[in-house]
């Protein structure tokens, strides 16, 4: 193994190279002046170097970058670099024969590393190469102990505030899941305050440390005597003074530590010592102070503390459950506090109940530990070694993941506009792997219609960061068939502090065969099995609907009883009788457009709901006319009550009117049809009265 | 014919190129793709579009493979071409003597560098 290779799950690795040149002989002839020690990777325009640069970003060490080239030049690959962030992990090497130096400024100043003209010399190429490499290399290396040895400190910072914190607990007979609880809700507590406003601005370091330094909250209870601390009964005037002392004692002791390499954790610890019994109202102890002037790290501790005391069993009370803890404190019976820290414990009650409970174990865990150092190395811009291995681990995952599943899994990319695909998705589509501007790609909008994918994107666009999941259903073309298609996606927003939207990951799923079937049965479920038309429930549901949407649009319903349907019955059998029932719907389907709604309420009755311009007579006389006349040997007759929707919005009311003037039809002429009118309620709510 | 007899016979510099490329095998392996390099007759055909910009990027490339290759004739004509065409946007007549001589010297070039390998 030599300085250039790393070893990887027992074989050895060669470090990659990128060589980004639009001349094939040129790719040809680095590369074999390199590939005994390097991997190769070839791109032969700056777009292609790009899409490989996303998908391989960690493992790639260097770039070898002609300027000029088709599609996008080196400029342009430069640029991007630069915007995402890229070219501070991977060094570049221009490699031309442009030697003016307006190029090589240009150059340097967009971050590139060295230099290589033409003609290649293969002593100077291995030469530069190598000595870029190694310099990052070093680099690299020098990041992955700085983050080992960060992790190291802090672990070991953890570890003394939970000695400290422990040893007074035990002094004080409690179990040590306490500071562990208030170090919890503490967390909790501020990550849901800096959400809900943005009064008190705490960064996510700072919270952590108030976290942190939250477990020395009792630390000054050692010099209170144990006969005091641990007494089961009521306090005398005199120990109550002495265990207030606490606070000012805690304080103290933090002040007179000698050595301060850590000043915020001091500070943060020395506040939360002193002021953590002070009230929102004023009267509190040691020194009495009100609403925000008691810093908000203590403030937090405060309400922290007497949560998980009510929760817990202490020598002089009883654990109350969790529930009707945090009522004691919201109806101020325990205290009082920041009214906007009382919402917080409101809204984040249930999640707190869950998290105490899971938190009754151990303490803080070496993923939190390594999750904190993280973020600090992120916010530097670094990434180490060791995080490319986990993340090389990640991507074989989901790419067996996605080709197992047969989902089209994508990539988006927001800037320069790209969509990758999995390999499985671009074979089986026919499409390519990496589709750049996809809404102006026709190989891309032939399956995914451009306006249909903006609409998408511009969904994804109006996600937020705490709300980053993305849903749609469109119609796609797939093999050169319309398919109904799920599509999934999660987006990625930049960092919580600036919140740019810097694209996605999500899947096309084809649920046409799914939508198909539900499409079947419930159009099955709105049929009357018989006659094919609507059913009641249905038709009543989409009448609602129509009528609502009404907007001056004038509608009738009719409601239809066949005249001596018994009578059909009974001298020419049920079979008969149903084929009169069929061919009454199909007069009915014959008689009325495809915007009006004929259904079959039950038995012999029928309804039609349909659209009239002006007058509604001479319309329902035509459909009077279509429906009526001989089936066979038997003469169809039918009674037929109208009403007129008019203002009505209410299809019950509707209903009832259409049914009155039917009733009266019946009980007088039949086969003839009538318009409801105010005498025909008169008449129908009188004899109903009468069968009461 | 062995590769400094050919690059004699092509009016280039061996020595150049043997300093940088160290072995006459990876020479003329190279030289094979120099073959196969569609440089010269996308310059010829971009010039025949007018689309000077493609012209500009065929003719730079071809330099550059001449360049890597010591091929010092070629290099000097598509040098020349390559300059003509930077930053130009219009077809002119000037042009045709250097592509002219392009193609006479890359015809040369090539002619002799298939008798090599052959």
């Amino acid at each position: 193994m030599d300085a250039y290779s790393t070893e990887k799950s027992g074989e050895v690795q060669k470090a990659k190279i990128l060589i980004v040149d639009d001349s094939m002989l040129n790719r040809s002839l680095l590369s074999d002046m390199l590939s005994d020690t390097f991997d190769i990777i070839e791109a032969e325009n700056g777009q292609e170097a790009i899409s490989i640069l996303h998908e391989h970003e960690l493992e790639i060490s260097m770039l070898l970058l002609d300027i000029v080239m088709p599609v996008m030049d080196g400029f342009e690959v430069l640029a991007i670099m630069n915007n995402k962030g890229w070219i501070q992990n991977i060094p570049v090497i221009m490699i031309s024969s442009e030697t003016s130096n307006i190029y090589i400024d240009r150059a340097y100043d967009l971050g590139v590393t060295d230099f290589i003209g033409r003609p290649f010399d293969e002593r100077t190429v291995r030469h530069r190469v190598m000595s870029v490499f190694m310099i990052a290399d070093k680099r690299n290396e020098l990041a992955d102990m700085l983050s080992a040895q960060m992790y190291e400190n802090e672990k070991d910072n953890n570890l003394m505030i939970e000695i400290l914190s422990h040893i007074v607990e035990f002094r004080n007979g409690e179990s040590g899941l306490h500071v562990l609880h208030v170090h919890a809700i503490t967390d909790l507590l501020l990550k849901a305050l800096v959400k809900k406003t943005d009064k008190y601005p705490l960064s996510s370091k700072e919270i952590r440390l108030i976290g942190n330094a939250s477990a020395l909250h009792d630390i000054g209870k050692i010099s209170v005597p144990s006969e005091i601390l641990n007494k089961p009964g009521r306090f005398t005037p005199e120990e109550f003074a002495i265990m207030k002392q606490h606070t000012v004692e805690g304080e103290r002791m933090l002040n007179d530590i000698p050595f301060r390499q850590n000043e915020v954790l001091v500070k943060i610890s020395c506040q939360i010592c002193r002021w953590h019994h002070e009230r929102w109202d004023g009267r509190g102890y040691p020194d009495g102070l009100s609403g925000d002037d008691i810093p908000i790290s203590a403030q937090v501790v405060a309400l922290a503390d007497v949560l998980d005391a009510l929760t817990a069993d202490r020598c002089y009370k009883k654990a109350i459950p969790f529930d009707d803890a945090v009522d004691m404190i919201l109806r101020g019976e325990c205290g009082a506090f920041n009214p906007i820290l009382l919402d917080c414990l409101r809204e984040n009650a249930n999640i707190l109940k869950k998290d105490l409970t899971l938190q009754s174990f151990g303490h803080m865990s070496d993923k939190s530990i390594m999750s904190a150092v993280d973020e600090v190395l992120k916010s530097d811009g670094g990434v180490s070694g060791r995080s490319a291995q986990l993340l090389e681990r990640e991507r074989t995952k989901l790419k067996f993941l996605s080709d197992i599943t047969h989902d089209i899994t994508f990539e988006y990319v927001a800037e320069p506009e790209m969509i990758s695909l999995s390999e499985w998705a671009a074979e089986t589509f026919q499409l390519p792997v990496n589709i750049f501007s996809p809404s102006e790609n026709e190989h891309w909008t032939s399956m995914f219609s451009k306006d249909d994918f903006v609409g998408f994107v511009e969904k994804m666009k109006s996600t937020t960061f705490d709300n980053p999941i993305v849903y749609g259903k469109y119609l796609m073309t797939i093999h050169g068939e319309k398919r109904w298609c799920k599509v999934l996606a999660k987006v990625f927003w930049s960092d919580s502090d600036h919140k740019l939207f810097e694209g996605a990951f999500g899947k096309i799923s084809d649920i046409n065969d799914e939508t198909k079937t539900i499409e079947f049965w419930e159009h099955k479920a709105d049929c009357d099995s018989r006659t094919g038309l609507l059913n009641h429930n249905a038709a009543k549901r989409e009448i609602t609907r129509l009528l609502s949407e009404a907007n001056g649009r004038t509608y009738a319903l009719a409601v239809i009883d066949l005249d001596d349907f018994k009578q059909a019955n009974d001298c020419y059998g049920h079979l008969f009788g149903d084929e009169v029932l069929e061919t009454m719907a199909n007069r009915i389907r014959e008689n009325i457009r495809s915007t009006d709604i004929g259904a079959r309420m039950g038995g012999d009755e029928f309804i039609i709901f349909m659209e009239y311009k002006g007058n509604a007579e001479p319309q329902i006389k035509r459909v009077f006319k279509g429906l009526t006349g001989k089936y066979k040997d038997f003469d169809i007759g039918i009674s037929m009550g109208v009403a007129c929707a008019e203002d009505l919005v209410d299809y019950n009311e509707l209903f009832l009117r259409a049914d009155s003037a039917l009733y009266s039809v019946k009980s007088e002429t039949k086969n003839s049809y009538r318009f409801y009118n105010d005498s025909i309620e008169k008449i129908v709510r009188s004899n109903s009265g009468d069968e009461d | 014919m062995t590769v400094k007899e050919c690059y004699e016979a092509i009016e280039s510099d061996y020595n150049d190129v043997l300093s940088r490329l160290r072995t006459d095998e990876r020479i003329q392996r190279f030289l094979l793709k120099v073959l196969e390099d569609g440089s010269y007759e996308l310059l010829v055909k971009s010039l025949e579009q007018r689309n000077m910009e493609e012209a500009f990027r065929a003719a730079h490339t071809l330099k550059g493979v001449c360049m890597n290759l010591s091929l010092t004739k070629l290099y000097q004509s598509s040098q020349a071409i390559t300059e003509a065409l930077r930053n130009r946007t219009e077809y002119g007549d000037d042009l045709k003597p250097l592509l002219d001589k392009v193609t006479a010297d890359y015809e040369f070039t090539m002619k002799h560098i298939r008798a090599l390998i052959s």
